[in-house]
């Protein structure tokens, strides 16, 4: 052997790291006084941040909640022998409006139970880790709580006893069915109980009908068109091929959409007369405006950017020359410019007498808008994925879609999460500019709310408060982005 | 160029070269743009045959694998695949790829998916096999690359020489009859180019019609029956590997071979 004249027989053990290093002063060490410069950095940023709150406290801290006009409050301030502060009544009196607009007051339970119903149609595609009975209860729990507000009659009190009874059964099988023994499940025989993601799906159908109303055949007779749809490109694809089969299982529901969905619902509601009461879009306003738009052209740009993405790397020359033109045309203008297309412009081109709803043509426009962007969003994943994933895929067998779906978008999108978001957000926000031709959303209604006597030269309180609602959506966004890039995480142990 | 030493005796036993053709490739050229990358390409492999294409880098050897599944297009001449001709024909060309395995030099797992789903996801969409059972098949080729405790990590959790052989059973799940290798080893540290290896020599052992472009000149030696040297686009040379590394013909093959070994 060599002169090795030390070996180690024994290994140390492990050792807690020294307290200095942790802890509330090791952290405070580390991240706010390591080195002279950034201990005066953390110093002024107290100050100023002291400073601000010094500032702003005696402002919000204003006993005003119950004055009827900016009169009243200034009253109010001066006994309390303050030199100025915030006049909370326009909120107290107005904050129904800022949510709702002119929606109908007895028929409000409606958008609010699509409010809630949103989350949870959004639940499966959101959060994996709820599980499916966990996602029906939480459906048939705001079903029944929506029933206390509801008109009552019989009926109601009927539903009232169904659902507390569905409600209980699955509040008792969640707490008694451990997730982890699904396996021993299966071999009992315990069902699985069906896809909350159907619910989601109806939910598309089911959203607009308790927002505006009406007989609920239409609804029923527009989802009835995708069936045909569907059922169309089942029938024809062995026969004819599936891009005819395609084209035919698209044009064939638009057909049923404009020629038949109006007769057969009236058909049906003659049989069986069963609706809502109508409310017309002039009436919609507030943060509900703002949502309905928002989130409607959210949920098709994200599917419609993606489709522009790859209309944009396609082979076929056409395809891609329209999406080219399509993304760039739209990025190019702005979306006041295709707001006011959607007020002014589209009038004067439709014919005469057809009603072409406003805030379906303000949807219409918001989701072009963003699909633009999100397909440009898109098209940076895209590029980011090495070429040997789409070899890999290739060299499997797979085709282009299946290829699309099960390797390429998956990874793209995660890697474009950031840039989604921002999109989303940005588009969110954006739904104030229909203020500009005349919607009522909440800057459109402070607008109108200040034009008021009682409340003339009122600012900060009403804008202060429009801010805080979008926050609450802009800031939710943004941290569930987080949370999903860290779920999609796969690089480490 | 280090060339691995195989230690334990390769068994020929099973390694039998039927007469049913499984590729014909006939005056098969390409070009990229101006460039001509493959010139007259003639070759037949039949069933059994455990191929080695060495050639200087550059020479073609993957854009002539990479023809065989259609990855890149020929475009003059013909390649025939167990019958079936790769023309523009989508229809052969799937049945072409679900009867080719592919093996890549920088693995190409999905990063997404666990390495149980990397394994089972062509069989589940492209051939319809039942979950539960392509879970099962799956595992067992994970098995025989030794690596079934990794089933539900991550690509990115392994190390080079796991995730090649991890490839390589993603392939197998298909139920190839021929599988291509571009450079199975060229990506990976030494010590675990042996690993992978192995991983071949099993699969050459058990009949596999193998064509491999590699610069593992141990590998051609005891496991090939044959050995194809291309240089600028061009097949220059091929006979079996004894012949081959002790008679070079051609005066490229001798420079080649003199630099390598
Ligand atoms: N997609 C491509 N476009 C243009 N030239 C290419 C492309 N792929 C490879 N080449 C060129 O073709 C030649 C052969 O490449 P390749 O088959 O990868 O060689 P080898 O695998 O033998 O190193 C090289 O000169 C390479 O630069
Ligand atoms: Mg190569």
């Amino acid at each position: 052997m060599t002169k090795l004249s030390y070996v180690r027989t024994e290994m140390l053990p492990e050792r807690e790291p020294p307290t200095s290093a942790t802890g509330v002063i090791g952290w405070m060490r580390q991240n706010l006084f390591n080195g002279w410069m950034n201990s005066l950095l953390t110093l002024i940023s107290l100050a100023v941040i002291f400073w601000l709150v010094a500032g702003l406290l005696p402002w919000f801290w204003s006993p005003t909640w119950n004055a009827g006009s900016l009169g009243q409050c200034r009253e109010i301030i001066a006994e309390a022998g303050k030199q100025s502060g915030a006049c909370w009544g326009v909120i107290n009196e107005r904050w129904p409006q800022m949510l709702f607009g002119f929606y109908p007051q007895d028929l409000r339970l409606r958008p609010t139970l699509a409010f809630f119903l949103l989350f949870v149609a959004l639940i499966p595609v959101l959060f994996a880790m709820i599980s499916r009975r966990m996602n029906w209860l939480l459906l048939v729990l705001v079903l029944f709580a929506a029933t206390f507000f509801g008109p009552g009659g019989a009926v109601m009190t009927v539903l009232q006893i169904v659902l507390g009874l569905g409600l209980a059964w699955l509040a008792w099988t969640v707490v008694a069915t451990d997730r982890a023994d699904r396996a021993a499940q299966i071999k009992e025989g315990v069902k699985r109980l069906p896809n909350p993601l159907i619910f989601s799906a109806a939910f598309v159908f089911l959203m607009p009908w308790l927002l505006w109303g009406g007989s609920v055949w239409v609804p029923v007779g527009v989802a009835l068109g995708f069936v045909i749809g569907w059922l169309v490109f089942r029938l024809l694809n062995a026969l004819i091929g599936s891009l005819a089969a395609l084209i035919l299982a698209i044009v064939t529901p638009v057909l049923w959409w404009l020629f038949l969905n109006g007769l057969f619902a009236s058909a049906m509601q003659a049989v069986l007369p069963y609706g809502l009461e109508p409310v017309p879009s002039r009436l919609f306003g507030g943060l509900l405006l703002s949502v309905t738009i928002g989130v409607t052209a959210i949920v098709i740009s994200l599917p419609m950017g993606i489709m522009l993405a790859l209309g944009r790397q396609s082979d076929l020359l056409i395809v891609k020359s329209l999406s080219v033109i399509f993304i760039e045309f739209i990025r190019g203008v702005p979306l006041i410019t295709l707001l006011f297309v959607a007020s002014v412009l589209l009038n004067i081109f439709l014919p005469p007498g057809t009603n072409f709803d406003i805030i379906l043509r303000v949807i219409i426009m918001a989701t072009i808008f963003a699909a633009a962007y999100m397909a440009e969003v898109v098209r940076g994943g895209l590029a980011a994925l090495p070429k040997g994933q789409y070899e890999a895929a290739d060299a499997l067998g797979l085709d282009y879609w299946k290829a699309q779906r099960l390797i390429i978008m998956p990874q793209a999108l995660k890697i474009s999460i950031p840039g989604i978001v921002s999109t989303f957000i940005g588009l969110f926000k954006d739904t104030t500019l229909v203020s500009i031709i005349g919607l009522l959303d909440p800057i459109g209604l402070s607008t109108s709310i200040r034009a008021d006597t009682n409340w003339n030269g009122i600012v900060w309180e009403l804008y202060g408060f429009v801010a805080l609602l979008f926050f609450i959506f802009t800031f939710s966004m943004s941290r569930y982005s987080m949370y999903l890039e860290r779920r999609l995480r796969t690089d480490h142990g | 160029m280090p060339s691995q030493e195989i230690e334990r005796a390769v068994d020929h036993s099973r390694m039998k070269v039927s007469d049913t053709v499984a590729i014909e490739i006939r005056d098969m050229n390409k070009w990229y743009g101006q460039f001509h990358v493959l010139r007259d390409i003639n070759l037949t492999v039949n069933e059994g045959e455990r191929i080695v294409i060495a050639g200087p880098s550059g020479s073609g050897k993957s854009t002539l694998i990479r023809c065989i599944n259609r990855l890149e297009e020929h475009q003059a001449g013909s390649i025939i695949v167990d019958g079936t001709e790769l023309s523009s024909d989508l229809k052969n060309v799937d049945k072409v790829r679900s009867e080719v395995g592919m093996v890549f030099q920088h693995f190409n797992l999905f990063p997404h998916l666990t390495i149980l789903e990397n394994c089972t996801l062509a069989p589940i969409w492209v051939r319809k096999v039942p979950r539960n059972e392509a879970e099962e098949s799956a595992m067992q080729y994970l098995e025989k690359v030794k690596i079934p405790e990794q089933a539900n990590k991550y690509p990115g959790q392994l190390s080079g020489g796991q995730q090649q052989r991890v490839a390589i059973a993603r392939s197998l799940c298909m139920k190839p009859r021929i599988m291509l290798f571009d450079e199975p080893t060229s990506a990976l540290d030494p010590e675990m180019i042996k690993e992978v290896l192995d991983t071949m020599i099993e699969l050459a052992e058990e009949g596999m019609t193998m064509l491999v472009v590699t610069h593992e000149m141990g590998f051609a030696q005891q496991v090939a029956n044959r050995v194809i040297f291309m240089d600028a686009g061009q097949i220059v040379e091929q006979n079996e590997p004894t012949e081959f590394f002790n008679n070079p013909q051609s005066d490229r093959t001798k420079l080649f071979l003199s630099q390598i070994l």
